[in-house]
């Protein structure tokens, strides 16, 4: 049984084949589960894609989220690392408004967060970062004050640390 | 080879006889190479809707895959309620779609649908083929899917120039589907779990579902029964796979189930689920379901286990195993008190007591079809009222003898369902019990009937009412009948019109010289039976309320009720 911690990670091994996404994202529909984010691309395996789920374990049974999963003939394994010591990735680009007063001040935002410059223009810069929710959130909201024009966030992607790979593709 | 000779081979080396279909423009590459495969009978039905039903009668009656087939767009759309009926029930069948050709796929060409899209929910799985190469081992994958792990339907899904495509035919032997791993095997310690607390009950109590006939466990469930002396109730689905005149057989629960087998599932201190899911229309209100018993819950599909109802001790397998296994470590018992209460209850609330009247009650013809046919019949129900009453008024003692729709309660299923039924069991009695209300929704089907010349049987139960849904308006919303009266044809008429003899019966005298006359009969044969109106089903667990919570026949009198065991087999 899944445990109440609010935010699940649900990794899915799932046949690279078309039409898998949407099977994926029917179940969910169909069965009403909450689905926070989804991130999903190639495995190690070339016939494997890897999908990593986000659940709110508040609004949705997690336990049933990975026992329909597993019903999915294109779904191969399913793990929920949750409780695992995993690393978790998630990607933003955010354009910030920048002005010759400003720029500077934002590079050093970005510097002390470990994040890159991608793009400068006259009025904007664009910035990279990587790393976990919470730090992707507080760089967003110190970005906020200068006025964020765009932002693309990526979905989560976890990996289990160690040898010892719960998510792994082979077994 | 082209893709439909493929096709067709491949439905051959999968032991297919029948195929219900309907053609149309794609699959017309299809239907030109059929003759010459001669093992492949083609019955033509009369509506798409009518082959998936058809399909699914003819698996459930005979344990075998069903096959349907239609075209592209508004043939396969016409599928799509038989296979969700199929899906609910966990029934194998295999539907055949033709699609468009495949340049065609995407531009909204002529009877263009994507059916894989449509049956996504509704399906076990389902697949678009792409190439005529591939067909064989799509067709050898979507029967392994359909009758293993929980069974149910598949859906092929063939563009026209695919069937036309030259490929070479070979056959695979086995599959390989990396992500469908069916656990057969439960878990031991679990299984040990198990045995223990049921040495350990004072009160257990054994609640089969469609899994036991499913899996074909009937031998093993008996086993467990008679040497643990425990107690068997069924839901409408299980129904048969315990011999319902067993002295430990107490009928059915749920909704309109048996006063005692609600009773004894609120009471008991050990309930051994077997294959079943716990189904809203079985449990009555969850959080009050059985709630001085320690569950079990035996099933194939990890899914179900403390999806509907907490389980104390899951065990995920296939119920044939599993039992196997069980069996060893369960010490022979006796539980005599515990059975004497629960029979007690049978004679204090006897669910299948039909009052003495004159008039022509839906129960006593359902009564006296067990009579006529000694209970070795197949009975293939509607929905509502005459499906209850069916499951009631007829002791089932072999598995696959009710086929009934009852996880999307399917009005229309009886008649393409008994043609099925029949066609696999040709030397079967197989009775339809119908609505007036069911029997309207598919009944140019009687044409199919009469093409094949198939000797069914059809009772309907004609109240002149969508019975169930008039019920609920009577018991909940004032009686206030608002699109519930129905009028109907004369369905002797109508029989007669379609080649088919068709009797019609007012008098309850005249039920059963009739029925004599019927079974006597070779054809088939349609009785309209007029019985009373404004009948109800009881006993009735009002829907959010309690197992405990039972109404039962308020006109009934004083039990004059006799043990089924003693007055019928």
């Amino acid at each position: 049984m899944a445990t109440a911690a609010a935010k699940h990670t649900i990794v899915a091994l799932v046949e690279n084949k078309p039409g898998v996404v949407n099977r994926v994202a029917s179940l969910f529909r169909r069965r009403s589960f909450n689905i926070e984010s989804i991130a999903v691309g190639p495995s190690e395996a070339p016939h494997l894609s890897r999908m990593t789920l986000v659940v709110d374990g508040a609004t949705t049974a997690v336990d049933q989220v990975t026992k329909q999963l597993y019903k999915l003939v294109d779904v191969v394994k399913v793990s929920d690392i949750t409780e695992e010591d995993m690393i978790s990735r998630e990607l933003a680009l955010i354009k910030v408004k920048a002005t010759a007063s400003t720029r500077s001040e934002i590079m050093q935002l970005v510097d002390i967060f470990r994040a890159n410059i991608v793009d400068v223009a006259p009025d904007s810069v664009t910035v990279e970062v990587t790393g976990d929710q919470d730090k992707i959130g507080s760089l967003t909201n110190l970005l906020r004050g200068f006025g964020i024009r765009e932002m693309a966030r990526t979905g989560r992607i976890a990996m289990v640390r160690g040898v010892a790979g719960a998510t792994r593709a082979e077994e | 080879m082209t893709g439909a000779q493929i096709l067709c081979e491949s439905l051959i080396r999968e032991g297919v006889e029948v195929i219900f279909g309907f053609p149309g423009g794609v699959v017309l590459p299809l239907y030109d190479v059929l003759p010459q495969y001669p093992k492949l009978r083609h019955v033509l039905v009369r509506h798409e809707q009518g082959a998936a039903h058809a399909a699914d009668g003819y698996a459930r009656a005979t344990g075998k895959v069903g096959v349907c087939l239609a075209t592209s767009g508004p043939g396969a759309t016409n599928l799509v309620k038989g296979i969700a009926n199929a899906y609910l029930d966990s029934s194998p069948v295999i539907a055949i779609t033709g699609q468009v050709a495949r340049p065609l796929i995407g531009k909204d060409a002529f009877q263009e649908v994507d059916i894989t899209g449509i049956t996504l929910p509704i399906t076990k799985n389902n697949y678009l083929v792409l190439k005529a190469a591939d067909v064989a081992s799509v067709v050898k994958e979507a029967f392994h899917l359909a009758t293993t792990g929980r069974q149910g339907p598949v859906l092929i899904d063939i563009p026209r120039d695919v069937f036309q495509e030259e490929a070479e035919f070979v056959y695979p032997d086995k599959v390989n589907i990396p992500g469908y791993r069916p656990t057969l095997f439960g878990h031991p310690t679990q299984i040990k779990k198990a045995a223990k607390l049921i040495n350990e009950a004072s009160s257990p109590l054994i609640l089969a579902g469609r899994g036991v006939i499913l899996s074909r466990a009937y031998a093993e469930l008996r086993a467990l029964a008679e040497v643990a002396d425990i107690p068997v109730v069924t839901t409408l689905l299980g129904i048969g796979c315990f011999p319902e005149t067993h002295p430990l057989s107490f009928g059915m629960v749920g909704m309109h189930g048996m006063t005692y087998a609600n009773k004894a599932v609120q009471s008991c201190d050990a309930l051994i689920a077997i294959g079943m899911r716990f189904d809203d229309r079985a449990t009555g209100k969850v959080e009050a379901f059985a709630p001085k018993a320690k569950v079990i819950h035996i099933d194939i599909d990890p899914a179900e286990i403390g999806k509907n109802v907490r389980v104390d001790v899951p065990i995920v397998g296939d119920v044939k195993r599993v039992l196997e296994v069980l069996n060893r470590d369960i010490q022979p018992a006796k539980h005599t008190e515990w059975v004497h209460q629960v029979e007690a209850w049978r004679v204090e609330h006897p669910a299948t007591y039909i009052r003495e009247t004159d008039q022509l009650l839906p129960q006593y013809v359902v009564r006296q079809i067990y009579e006529v046919t000694k209970g070795d019949a197949i009975i293939v129900t509607g929905v509502g009222q005459n499906q209850m009453w069916a499951a009631q008024h007829f002791w089932y003692d072999k598995p696959n003898s009710l086929v009934s729709s009852g996880g999307l309660g399917t009005m229309g299923f009886e008649l393409p369902a008994g043609i099925g039924a029949k066609i696999g069991c040709p030397n079967e009695t197989v009775w339809v019990i119908a609505g007036d209300g069911g029997f309207q929704m598919t009944i140019q089907e009687l044409a199919t009937l009469a093409q094949e010349k198939l000797a069914l049987k059809i009772a309907i139960l004609n109240n002149g009412y969508l019975g169930m849904v008039r019920q609920w308006q009577e018991l909940f919303y004032g009686r206030r009948y608002v699109a519930t009266p129905l009028s109907g044809p004369d369905f002797a008429k109508v029989a007669e019109a379609y080649g088919i003899v068709g009797l019609t019966v007012t008098e309850k005298a005249q039920v059963i010289p009739t029925l004599e006359k019927a079974m006597a009969y070779p054809g088939p044969i349609v009785i309209d039976f007029k019985v009373v109106g404004e009948e109800n089903v009881y006993p009735m667990v009002t829907p959010g309320a309690s197992l405990s919570d039972v109404v039962e026949e308020p006109r009934r009198e004083v039990p004059r009720w006799r043990q089924p065991q003693q007055s019928t087999p």
